[in-house]
C-alpha cells in the first residue's frame, strides 16, 4: 500500500545532490538553534524529555483510524508536538523521529535526510505553531480556538510538508511541478484533514487531564518563532515564483525551440501532454532558488541577532 | 499489527560487523552519494554497483536476494518519478491509456528507480551489520551535536516500551468495539477520530509523566545534564583502509561511466 507517511519520506535518489545539500545546510542551522533555545528553556532536563517524546511521536503514528474505503487516517505529529512542546522543543523531537526512521528503519534516505526533516519537523511544526498561537491570540485560549487553531495548523502543516516535497522534486527533475504539485498537494489535503482530527482529539483530551500542560507556552519558548515562521514562508514563496518570474528570454526560446523541434520529430496525431516539460528546470533556476533561499536565511539570521542585542538592551536598562 | 518496526540488525561477527562503525558510516555516505551522482545513461555500471553491494553483502552474512528484496521497501515512492515516462522529450516507444512513452523518459524513470534501491541496499548494509547503539557511538564521535545523539539514543531506549504500550491501547480499543463482518466501521468519522485521538493524547500523558520519572531517577544517580561516554579509540589504519576499499571500487565504476559509457 501507498502508505501516507511514506510518500513524504523521499528517498535516496529522487533528490539531486545540490538540492540534498541546501537541504542539509539549512537543516542544520535550523537544529543548532533549537539546540540552544532548549537548553535554555529546559537545561539539564531537555534530554530525558526530548528523547521520551520522540519515541512518543514514533509510536503514536502507529494509532490509526479507519477513513473510507479501506485507507486509514494517520499521524504525521509535527503539529501536535509543537503545540505541545513549543516548536524549537517540536524540531529536535521530529529531527530523532525522522532521523531514527532513515537510519534504523530506511524510510527515507540518508542523504536527502536534510530535507526529510526540514518538511516533516521544521517547516511542519513551525508553519502549524504559528496558526495555532495565532488562533490563540485572536480567540482568547477557549475550547474552541484549540479547536480552530490546531486542526487549520495541522491540515496547513502537512499540505505545506507536501508542498515542499514536491518542489524539491520538481527543482531536482525527479517529477514536473505541474504534475507533482496538484498531485501532492491534492493527496495531501485528505491526509491533512485526519492529521488535523487527530491532533484536535489529542489536545481535547490533554485539556481535560491535564490543562495544565497546555497553559501559555513560556516566553522564552516562543521567541523567534514569529520571525522564523515568516522567513520560511517567505522563503517557499520566492522559492516558487523566482524560477516562473525570470524575465530571462532564453531559457523560454530554447525550450520553444525544442518543443518545436520534438513535434516535427514525433508527428504524434494526438500528444495529451505537450507543453508539460518544465521549462524553468536547469542550471540556473537552481542557482536562482538557491539564492533565494539563502538571501532569506540570511536576512532571516541578522533580524534574529538584532531582536537578541535589542532585546539585552532594553533588560539592561 | 503491519507495520514496520522491527530492527534490522543481525547479529554475527562478519569482517562487516567487526569493522569500526565510524568507517561504515563514512563509507556508506560515500557510497550512496557515489550512486545518486551515476551518469544517468550509464547502464553498464548499475550491475556493477549491484555486484559490489551483493558482494559485501556476502561478506556480512546477509545475502543477496534478502538485502535485494529487502531495499525494494522504498518502491512505492518511484510513483513521484512516474510522470518522466510522459512528459520527457524523446522518441515514442509505446501507447498508453493515450499517453505516450518515451525513450528518454523511460530511461530517466529507470535510472531513478534504480539508483533509489541501490542507495537503500547500501543503507541497509549499514542498518543490518551494526547495532543501533554503535551506530549512534559513531555518530557522536564523528563530530554531530552530542545531544541531539544523547535525545536519540534515548528515544531509542524507550522506542519499543512505547510501542507495547500503544500496542495495548490499540488492542483495548479493537477489543472494546465489536467489529462488524462486514468490516464497516462503526460511529461517525469525527467519533472515530475521537477515539484515536483520545489514545494519542493518552500515550502523551503516559510519556510525559514517563519523563519526569526517567529524569528524577537519573537526578538520584547524579546526573548533570551531559551524558557520558567512554573516549573514542584511536582509528585503526587497517579499518580505514578496508572501509577504503569498496569505496574505491565504486570511485574506479564511476570514473569509468563518466569516460565510456555515458
Amino acid at each position: 500500500m501507498f502508505s501516507p507517511i511514506l510518500a513524504l519520506h523521499i528517498p535516496d535518489g529522487f533528490l539531486s545532490v545540490p538540492v540534498s545539500l541546501i537541504g542539509w545546510a539549512l537543516t542544520i542551522g535550523i537544529i543548532f538553534l533549537a539546540l540552544r533555545q532548549t537548553r535554555d528553556q529546559l537545561g539539564e532536563r531537555q534530554i530525558p524529555l526530548m528523547g521520551v517524546l520522540a519515541a512518543f511521536i514514533f509510536a503514536a503514528q502507529m494509532i490509526n483510524f479507519p477513513v473510507a474505503g479501506g485507507t486509514s487516517g494517520h499521524l504525521l505529529g509535527g503539529v501536535l508536538a509543537s503545540i505541545l512542546l513549543g516548536p524549537w522543543a517540536a524540531v529536535l523531537v521530529m529531527t530523532s523521529v525522522v532521523a531514527v526512521q532513515a537510519l534504523l528503519f530506511q524510510d527515507g534516505g540518508l542523504l536527502v535526510l536534510g530535507f526529510n526533516i526540514f518538511n516533516m519537523g521544521i517547516l511542519n511544526a513551525f508553519i502549524g505553531y504559528a496558526v495555532y498561537s495565532a488562533a490563540q491570540r485572536v480567540l482568547g485560549s477557549s475550547r474552541i480556538s484549540l479547536i480552530v487553531g490546531a486542526a487549520v495548523g495541522a491540515w496547513l502543516g502537512v499540505q505545506l510538508a507536501a508542498l515542499a516535497t514536491a518542489l524539491q522534486l520538481a527543482i531536482s527533475g525527479t517529477s514536473p511541478l505541474n504534475i507533482a504539485l496538484p498531485a501532492m498537494v491534492g493527496v495531501h489535503a485528505l491526509i491533512g484533514v485526519g492529521e488535523a482530527l487527530i491532533t484536535v482529539g489529542a489536545l481535547l483530551f490533554i485539556r481535560q487531564t491535564r490543562p495544565d500542560l497546555l497553559g501559555e507556552p513560556a516566553r522564552s519558548a516562543t521567541r523567534g518563532t514569529a520571525l522564523v515562521a515568516a522567513g520560511l514562508v517567505i522563503a517557499l514563496a520566492v522559492t516558487l515564483i523566482s524560477p516562473l518570474a525570470d524575465p530571462n528570454p532564453d531559457g523560454l526560446e530554447r525550450v520553444a525551440e525544442d518543443q518545436g523541434f520534438i513535434e516535427t520529430a514525433q508527428s504524434a496525431p494526438y500528444e495529451i501532454l505537450p507543453d508539460y516539460t518544465v521549462p524553468f528546470i536547469s542550471d540556473q533556476a537552481l542557482t536562482t532558488i538557491a539564492a533565494g533561499v539563502i538571501g532569506v536565511l540570511i536576512v532571516a539570521g541578522i533580524s534574529f541577532a538584532v531582536a537578541r542585542v535589542n532585546r539585552r538592551a532594553s533588560e539592561s536598562t | 499489527m503491519g507495520f514496520a518496526f522491527q530492527e534490522r540488525y543481525q547479529a554475527g561477527d562478519s569482517p562487516l560487523h567487526l569493522l569500526d562503525a565510524r568507517v561504515k558510516v563514512v563509507a556508506t555516505l560515500l557510497l550512496i552519494l557515489g550512486i545518486v551522482l551515476t551518469p544517468q545513461f550509464a547502464w553498464p555500471a548499475y550491475p556493477l554497483i549491484w555486484a559490489l553491494l551483493a558482494g559485501l553483502s556476502i561478506i556480512g552474512g546477509i545475502g543477496i536476494g534478502r538485502l535485494a528484496r529487502t531495499a525494494t521497501l522504498a518502491l512505492p515512492f518511484t510513483l513521484a518519478a512516474i510522470t518522466l515516462l510522459f512528459t520527457t522529450p524523446g522518441s515514442p516507444l509505446v501507447q498508453v491509456l493515450g499517453l505516450t512513452i518515451t525513450d528518454a523518459g523511460l530511461g530517466r524513470f529507470l535510472a531513478i528507480v534504480l539508483k533509489s534501491w541501490l542507495a537503500v541496499q547500501a543503507a541497509l548494509l549499514l542498518a543490518m551489520t551494526t547495532h543501533f547503539t554503535d551506530l549512534l557511538w559513531a555518530l557522536n564521535s564523528l563530530r554531530l551535536p552530542a545531544t541531539l545523539i544523547a535525545i536519540i539514543s534515548f528515544m531509542y531506549r524507550y522506542l519499543f516500551t512505547l510501542r507495547e504500550e500503544t500496542e495495548r491501547l490499540l488492542r483495548a480499543r479493537a477489543s472494546r468495539m465489536a467489529a462488524s463482518p462486514t468490516g464497516r466501521a462503526g460511529g461517525s468519522l469525527a467519533w472515530r477520530a475521537r477515539v484515536a485521538g483520545g489514545m494519542v493524547g493518552n500515550l502523551f500523558l503516559r510519556s510525559y509523566e514517563r519523563s519526569e520519572r526517567v529524569y528524577a531517577a537519573m537526578l538520584a544517580r547524579g546526573y548533570k545534564g551531559q551524558l557520558r561516554t567512554l573516549n573514542a579509540p584511536p582509528l585503526s589504519r587497517r579499518a580505514v583502509l578496508l572501509g577504503a576499499v569498496p569505496v574505491a571500487i565504486l570511485l574506479l565504476i564511476e570514473l569509468v561511466a563518466l569516460i565510456w559509457w555515458r
